[in-house]
């Protein structure tokens, strides 16, 4: 009896070390542009060569302007990304440039295009790489030397992770989405719960998602601590995969038949088992400096006094203090200076869709600074165009904006000034992350919208009742 | 890669837990195309008092003299102390480059994110897991008394205190043995590239459609 994990990883160990360490077989590799030059570079002074050059594929995604994009103000950022089209090039590696409208964040092409497909193993040099594990890959984040790795070898060497199961059950409240599920879990396992497991998520509420919803789930394993977020395959992964650019055609039966086996056995054992019940998930946001400073829109900012643990004492008033919060204050008191709805969490159509039925006839609080909406890719963009969503986002206010990571961690023009607020649909709320001295609050995508409307965040169950 | 040796050396008591990556190595800083030059802007946020000052030379900026890494004699440690959860978040594995160039040789903690301590091995950088008890009892000497050295010793996972307290560590024994031997780990996983080729040509007849070209 195996695991979901136990079958991905079996199928792919090249070799096993005479420790507990295997060669782990890798079947697709994305690269973007932040953590792959000094790979790149390692191979030539090395004087080696590709393993495998058709298996990569390469997307600007960091640094890219999301708006006027022809010109690149910052000289930094316009040496990554030429260093990329450079080492793509030199390799053969298949890339699409700023211009293509393929291009979008590294996490959320793989599956649009059916680069990342079920059954494989898939890595990035991105921590959010756990994003592709709704397909039932098993997908996770690298460093840099393992990125040379893997161009090198094909392989990486890894130890295996124990199992999680977490199961979601019961029917999700109105106004509720993936990302307050995860949200809400994050909350209750904390930021190290998983660490050193792979997740597998299951139960009806998962059985029931869309593939975006579990994709947002998966995303975020990584702010629970485990690298890898896992779907068992059903009907649901068979439909999305089926027709894009790079799924099978011709094998398109035989992949089917290999890919339903892709769920855990009746009876295997997971090391640890985590239930959640859906009906008592609220709708959530983060107060702190960390994912798991997390609360129900109508709960209180917490008091440090509470907590009967000195280290954490001190996590809770060094976060009070950097977001400049009191305990005791309530969401409808913080006033938000701008609003991000994107990153690889929350840009798919879905994303955008939930966003622009809030916002729908309504207009941006005269109090937001800036207010946009950032598309996954350059093909949800033009979805989103079709289905008249850029057009209620830019009538109610909104900058409607060309695809990248943009204000998730501001490594291009889009930022927060110091000790501006920010509602965001994005993964982490850590300091500085969206600009030094910015804050960050993760909310979903409804709660961010309706949050840019109201002008602070409000419980988007009663906002839905207007 | 540079063998791991024993050493002795100033630990540093950074006195938070759940300290991320972003907080080593802000991504403002992520933008050189190299492995070197990132120990400047280590810990940046908290070691500059202005930090969104990205237009200064890092020597012009002024540095927040509060902080442990400002302060003599911690601004020469090897040695990095820290609380739970060192290291989660983001991949980038800057954050050891930049503990590196910085001038640390090993972090102790009684745990860290998965992907940072993967990313250490790469890079001759030693992380320890040691129990919160012990890691409790370092912060107190650390804190107590400035410069306060340890001596790591990775051949017998071991950790002594200049005052002669020692504490047991454990680790793997292949990433013990890459350390210590400083071996490459491309041309240790090269030397399989039999078993790599005899696999990708049983793997083709299964699932064909994995091999085809993007």
């Amino acid at each position: 009896m195996k695991t979901l994990y136990d079958k991905l990883w079996d199928d792919h160990v090249v070799h096993a070390f005479n420790d507990d360490t295997f060669l782990i077989y890798i079947d697709r590799h994305l690269i973007h542009e932040v953590t792959s030059a000094q790979a790149f570079e390692g191979l030539k002074l090395a004087h080696r060569k590709l393993w495998r050059v058709d298996t990569n594929l390469a997307v600007p995604d960091h640094n890219v302007p999301t708006k006027n994009r022809e010109v690149i103000d910052d000289p930094i950022s316009k040496i990554q990304l030429e260093t990329l089209d450079e080492n793509c090039k030199d390799t053969g590696i298949t890339k699409f440039d700023m211009f293509d409208p393929r291009q979008g964040i590294v996490h959320v092409i793989g599956p649009e295009q059916g680069a990342s497909l079920p059954g494989m193993t898939i890595v990035c040099g991105d921590s959010h790489t756990s994003t592709n594990g709704a397909l039932g890959a098993l997908a996770f984040g690298i460093g840099t030397s393992d990125v040379e790795h893997v161009l090198a070898t094909q392989c990486l060497v890894l130890k295996k992770d124990k199992n999680m199961l977490i199961n979601i059950n019961g029917e999700i409240p109105k106004g509720i989405s993936a990302k307050d599920i995860i949200l809400s879990i994050i909350g209750k396992i904390g930021t190290a719960g998983a660490t050193g497991y792979a997740i597998e998520f299951a139960g009806d509420v998962i059985n029931s998602l869309s593939m975006e919803g579990r994709m947002t789930i998966c995303n975020m394993s990584i702010e629970a601590g485990s690298r890898v977020g896992l779907v068992a395959v059903d009907d649901t992964t068979l439909d999305y995969v089926e027709g894009r650019p790079y799924a099978p055609k011709d094998n398109w039966q035989q992949a089917v038949d290999y890919w339903q086996e892709l769920k855990s056995d009746n009876g295997a054992i997971f090391d640890k088992v985590v239930e959640i019940d859906a009906t008592k998930i609220e709708p959530q946001v983060t107060w702190g400096t960390s994912p798991e400073m997390v609360i129900s829109v109508n709960q209180a900012i917490p008091n440090p006094s509470e907590s009967d643990n000195a280290i954490k004492r001190e996590g809770i008033n060094n976060a009070l203090n950097y977001m400049d919060l009191e305990p005791g204050m309530r969401f409808d008191e913080i006033k938000i200076d701008k609003v991000f709805i994107g990153s690889c969490t929350n840009s798919r159509i879905e994303d955008l869709r939930a966003a622009a039925a809030i916002v729908k006839g309504k207009k941006v609080s005269k109090d937001i600074k800036l207010a946009m909406v950032v598309p996954g890719s350059g093909l949800i963009k033009r979805q989103a165009e079709d289905e008249g969503l850029a057009k209620i986002f830019i009538d109610s206010g909104f900058e409607w904006r060309d695809p990248g990571c943009s204000m998730c961690l501001g490594m291009n023009p889009d930022q927060l000034q110091p000790g501006e607020r920010c509602a965001s649909t994005s993964n982490r709320n850590f300091e500085g992350r969206q600009g030094p001295g910015g804050r960050t609050h993760l909310a979903s995508p409804s709660m961010t919208a309706a949050a840019a409307i109201a002008g602070h965040f409000v419980d988007i169950r009663e906002f839905c009742d207007d | 890669m540079i063998k791991f040796e024993t050493f002795s050396g100033i630990v540093a008591p950074l006195d938070r837990s759940n300290v991320d990556t972003d907080a080593i190595i802000p991504k403002e800083y992520l933008k050189s195309i190299k492995r070197t030059g990132f120990g400047k802007n280590l810990f940046d946020a908290w070691r500059y008092l202005n930090n969104q000052d990205l237009k200064s030379k890092n020597s012009e900026r002024e540095l927040n003299p509060d902080f442990i890494l400002n302060k003599s004699p911690y601004n020469n440690a090897e040695i990095l102390l820290a609380r739970e959860n060192f290291g989660c978040g983001s991949s980038r594995e800057h954050a050891v480059w930049a503990l590196s160039d910085f001038g640390f040789k090993a972090v102790l903690a009684p745990s860290f994110g998965d992907i940072f301590y993967s990313n250490s091995f790469k890079n001759g950088f030693l992380p320890i897991r040691l129990k919160t008890s012990d890691i409790d009892i370092l912060f107190n000497t650390t804190q107590m008394i400035p410069g306060f050295k340890v001596t790591i010793n990775l051949e017998d996972q071991h950790i002594e205190t200049q005052d002669k307290k020692k504490f047991i560590f454990k680790i793997d024994i292949n990433l013990k043995n890459r350390l210590l031997e400083g071996l490459d780990d491309i041309a240790i996983t090269l030397e399989h590239s039999d078993a790599i080729k005899i696999y990708e040509n049983s793997r083709v007849k299964v699932v064909p459609w994995l091999f085809k070209d993007i």
